[in-house]
């Protein structure tokens, strides 16, 4: 088991800029999720860590050794990949065996690691096939019976989850909770599936273009983002940002007026979640939504209108609940939590003190 | 991608080692080609120079004027052409049914092109001198090429199948579905995206036809084509000559093997499958 | 699209017809050739005129020996280039084609490049007459050197036909995920392991085509044997041609295109077997 630290790690390829200098510390043990869209820099900062890319500049420490200029094979470290990288001419065994045998592990421990390994992920009984008989979520367990069987101090994980179909994915992530959670294992796990990142990570650190916009427990991320990017990136349906005028100390919600954060400038961001909203009872103060499309999405209702001067709003509303008339058009009364109210600043970053 | 910095000296004997290897393959094209354009005091010549100080217009003069070479430089020409021609008609056809439809036979099909790559093809020729006699195509360009499109055209059945099957058969669907038929659709969406590798394709028979030696020089007296006119001087005619010969067999492989550099590997890539 | 079911025939008539008539039928005849006496009854008196050929043993030898010589180091060749350039980046486009120039050439044209250098005052000898190692030029080619001949024509060989072994391995290597490898090197194996343990037993089936096309090119080599050689170093083609055009012995001829096809289907059954790779390992 170790901890790992990146310290200040940049990557250029040529003149573009993948990663800007990255601070990030993973504690012994913990699972942290790199969640970003495609291209924000997440898969190349794991690869830096793995040894399989090399960084720019800055360092990376596995432990206290600092491994940065070591071969992955030098590193102590496990992998999943994304396709799974589970070798076709290896039979299952072979393939879960492969990182001992090559640390020359004697046959006897060998054994003993597959299968354990193999009953962690349940596939005794694959340990004779090769890799093309099987199906795409039991080659996803053969390559992380392969990471665990070395038990390794650091895990890495690269969207390993990415190419089940959605129903597969479902059972495996809540599976790989179990056993990660079993083996206590130091895990970077990379994914642009926010449920995923939210569902197994210790933390998150959310990342665009090349930078870390915000670290943090999954909750911290979803009820506090840091900025605009990830407010809108993290949940579904994600936060919605109104912009707004502020004067004498108020904010102006479409008729509902707010008291201003402290730290507001001329206009402010309002970053309201979507069930953070609720109908305005009869006579209470409310502001005002027009609704264009209603989607009934099982337990909740979606709703999907214009607010504040014509801005987009969605808010989600329980659908057992009390309804207004679903007709597009029509003119709904809401009113927001007030305690959950994220205030920004136009610049889209989040105001000190706000909750 | 690059793994965490290899030592530098792995880099300078990689680098050592590619310069070796790129000398390899260029320095004896170097001096064929000196050999060649150096007229007849080269031959004779001793030690020979290594640069190509002692070439002159005059030389070059002398390289053009080997009657011998050129007239057999155009049958070359005409027989690599019409191997190439043969090859197109016979092999575009045949790969589109092989990508697009699956029908009985398909399979024996494919087992008699793929039979044409275990055997010494070019042997054939010898029991076709006497039906070629016959047929009044021996000692023609197209006696030549019609041996050589035995050799290009499972070569580019193949190519032309693994080309059509990376088209998606939904754009050709589109196609139909806007009012082509059959044939508009293929002339209008698959050729123009296959084209590039068709052209590749064709340049591969060309060069197939244009290096061939066995066939050509059983099957032509008189009309000889490079390869065959060389074989039968191998002997005899003074070496410059010969030199000269080879160069102008080299140049246009060369040149061709250029043009394809990009598609080499779907080319090739295709024995896998 | 409902069209009639026999577009794809009609399709493939065309060369099914031409491989008919110009590849199964002169295969055929070859054969009917080979075992017909000039009576027309059936009997190996042609094989055997074959074998009792003076230059025979000699022509079978020295096919082999540039076969076995040949083929396994353009093979070891090839991969050290295929492995070599997935190294570099910048100028890789220029190296693939420099590399691949020799797939342009025939073995006549490689013959009489080679011949440039290898002659009594060729560039080999100058070379070495500059360097100080010879007074004077020094034959390489005759049949007083025939370990000279031999190296000197599988040199050339494997000048000319790397290439295609090259070309081969790395259109192999462009279609593996290179995840694989980051695999095996993430799970602690060297360079050598992952070359050896993943890397080969992955590109298999590229090696198994390019040994078979390899192979049989190899055993149809002659042109350039007669180049470098010319009546020094007979190989079993150049015997068929000399049977055929000089000696007009067509019985002959035909019997050595059967050995050679024999030799180079049992050489493909071969490969074919030896590196198989069974379908739930693919």
């Amino acid at each position: 088991m170790a901890s790992i630290t990146i310290e200040r790690v940049a990557k250029s390829f040529g003149e573009v800029r993948a990663l800007a200098e990255v601070d990030l510390t993973v504690a012994d043990g913990e699972f942290l999720a790199l969640l970003g869209p495609s291209g924000c820099g997440k898969t190349t900062l794991l690869r830096i860590v793995a040894g399989l890319e090399s960084q720019t500049t800055g360092r990376v420490l596995i432990g206290a050794r600092d491994v940065s200029a070591l071969p992955p094979r030098k590193r102590g470290l496990a992998m999943v990949f994304q396709n799974y990288a589970v070798f076709p001419h290896l039979t299952v065994y072979e393939n879960v065996a492969f990182g001992l045998r090559m640390a020359r592990a004697d046959k006897a421990r060998i054994a003993a690691q597959v299968e354990k390994a193999a009953a962690l992920l349940h596939i005794e009984a694959l340990l004779r096939r090769h890799p093309a008989q099987l199906s795409g979520g039991q080659r996803q367990r053969v390559a992380v019976a392969r990471a665990l069987a070395v038990e390794p101090a650091v895990l890495l994980m690269d969207e390993p989850l990415s190419n089940l179909d959605a129903l597969l994915r479902l059972e495996m992530r809540a599976e790989l909770k179990a056993v990660l959670s079993e083996a206590g294992t130091t895990t970077i796990y990379v994914t642009h599936d926010q449920t995923e990142a939210m569902g197994l990570a210790d933390r998150i650190a959310v990342m665009q273009a090349g930078r870390i916009e915000q670290i943090g427990s999954p909750s911290e991320i979803y009820d506090r983002p840091a900025t605009r990017f990830v407010g809108g990136f993290v949940g579904s349906p994600p936060m919605n940002f109104l912009e707004l005028p502020v004067q004498d100390g108020k904010v102006d919600l479409g008729g509902l007026a707010l008291a201003a954060p402290p730290g507001a400038g001329a206009r402010v961001l309002l970053g309201l979640r979507g069930e953070d909203i609720a109908l305005a009872r009869p006579a209470e103060a409310g502001f005002a939504f027009t609704l264009k499309v209603a989607e009934l999405l099982g337990p909740q209702v979606l709703l999907t209108g214009v607010a504040a001067g014509g801005q987009p709003l969605r808010i989600v509303l329980p659908a057992a609940g009390p309804l207004p008339p679903l007709t597009a058009g029509g003119d709904i009364l809401l009113k927001p939590d007030p305690a959950r109210l994220r205030w920004m600043n136009e610049a889209g970053k989040a105001l000190e003190g706000s909750p | 991608m690059s793994e965490a910095r290899p030592p530098s000296s792995n880099r300078a004997l990689l680098w050592a080692g590619v310069a070796v290897l790129c000398a390899w393959t260029l320095l004896p094209i170097y001096l064929l080609a000196l050999g060649a354009l150096g007229g007849r005091e080269i031959v004779s010549q001793w030690p020979k120079p290594f640069a190509p100080l002692g070439l002159s217009l005059q030389t070059l003069g002398t390289f053009l004027a080997i009657e011998g070479v050129w007239r057999a430089t155009w049958v070359s020409v005409k027989a690599a052409a019409l191997t190439m021609a043969m090859a197109l008609a016979l092999g575009v056809p045949a790969g589109y049914a092989l990508a697009r439809f699956r029908f009985r036979g398909a399979g024996a099909y494919r087992v008699l092109i793929l039979m044409t790559r275990a055997f010494p093809v070019a042997i054939l020729a010898l029991p076709l001198t006497v039906s070629f006699i016959r047929l009044g195509v021996y000692d023609t360009p197209l006696g030549v090429a019609l041996v050589h499109a035995v050799l290009a055209t499972p070569f580019a059945t193949l190519v032309c199948a693994s080309l059509f099957m990376g088209i998606p058969k939904e754009l050709e669907e589109a196609a139909w579905v806007f009012g082509c038929s059959r044939f508009t659709g293929f002339l209008r969406v698959v050729l123009p995206l296959a084209l590039p590798g068709i052209a590749a394709a064709s340049i591969f028979a060309f060069v197939l036809s244009w290096n061939e030696v066995f066939a050509a020089s059983v099957l032509t007296v008189r009309q000889r084509t490079l390869t065959a006119y060389l074989l039968s001087v191998l002997s005899e005619s003074p070496l410059h000559l010969q030199f000269a010969g080879g160069l102008v067999l080299i140049v246009p492989s060369v040149l061709f093997i250029f043009l394809v550099r990009r598609r080499l590997f779907a080319m090739w890539g295709i024995g896998n499958r | 699209m409902r069209e009639p079911k026999a577009l794809p025939y009609l399709l493939i008539a065309p060369s099914a017809l031409f491989l008919t008539g110009l590849f199964l039928i002169p295969l055929a005849q070859t054969a009917v050739l080979a075992f017909q006496e000039s009576g027309g009854a059936w009997g190996l008196g042609n094989l055997r005129r074959m074998t009792d050929e003076l230059n025979f043993p000699d022509a079978l030898a020295n096919t082999f020996k540039v076969v076995l010589l040949a083929v396994p180091l353009q093979l070891v060749l090839a991969l050290g280039m295929t492995m070599a350039l997935r190294n570099i980046r910048r100028g890789r486009d220029l190296l693939v084609w420099v590399w691949s120039i020799p797939l342009g050439i025939s073995d006549l044209a490689a013959g009489l490049v080679w011949l440039a250098i290898l002659n009594d005052q060729g560039w080999l000898n100058s070379a070495l007459f500059r360097l100080g190692l010879i007074a004077q030029p020094q034959a390489w080619l005759t049949y007083e050197t025939p370990a000279a001949l031999l190296a000197a024509i599988v040199i050339a060989e494997i000048w000319r036909a790397t290439a295609i072994v090259f070309v081969i391995l790395l259109a192999g290597v462009q279609l593996l995920p290179k995840e694989y490898e980051e695999a095996a090197d993430v799970f602690g194996a060297t360079p050598w392991q992952r070359f050896f343990r993943i890397t080969v037993p992955l590109l298999k089936p590229s090696i198994q085509t390019a040994l078979i096309l390899r192979t049989v090119l190899a055993f149809e080599m002659f042109a350039m044997a007669m180049a470098l050689g010319g009546r020094n170093f007979p190989v079993l083609v150049s015997e068929a041609f000399n049977a055929q055009y000089f000696s007009q012995d067509y019985g002959v001829a035909a019997a050595y295109a059967v050995l050679v096809m024999t030799i180079s289907v049992a050489a493909t059954v071969l490969y074919l077997v030896a590196l198989r790779v069974p379908a739930e390992q693919r």
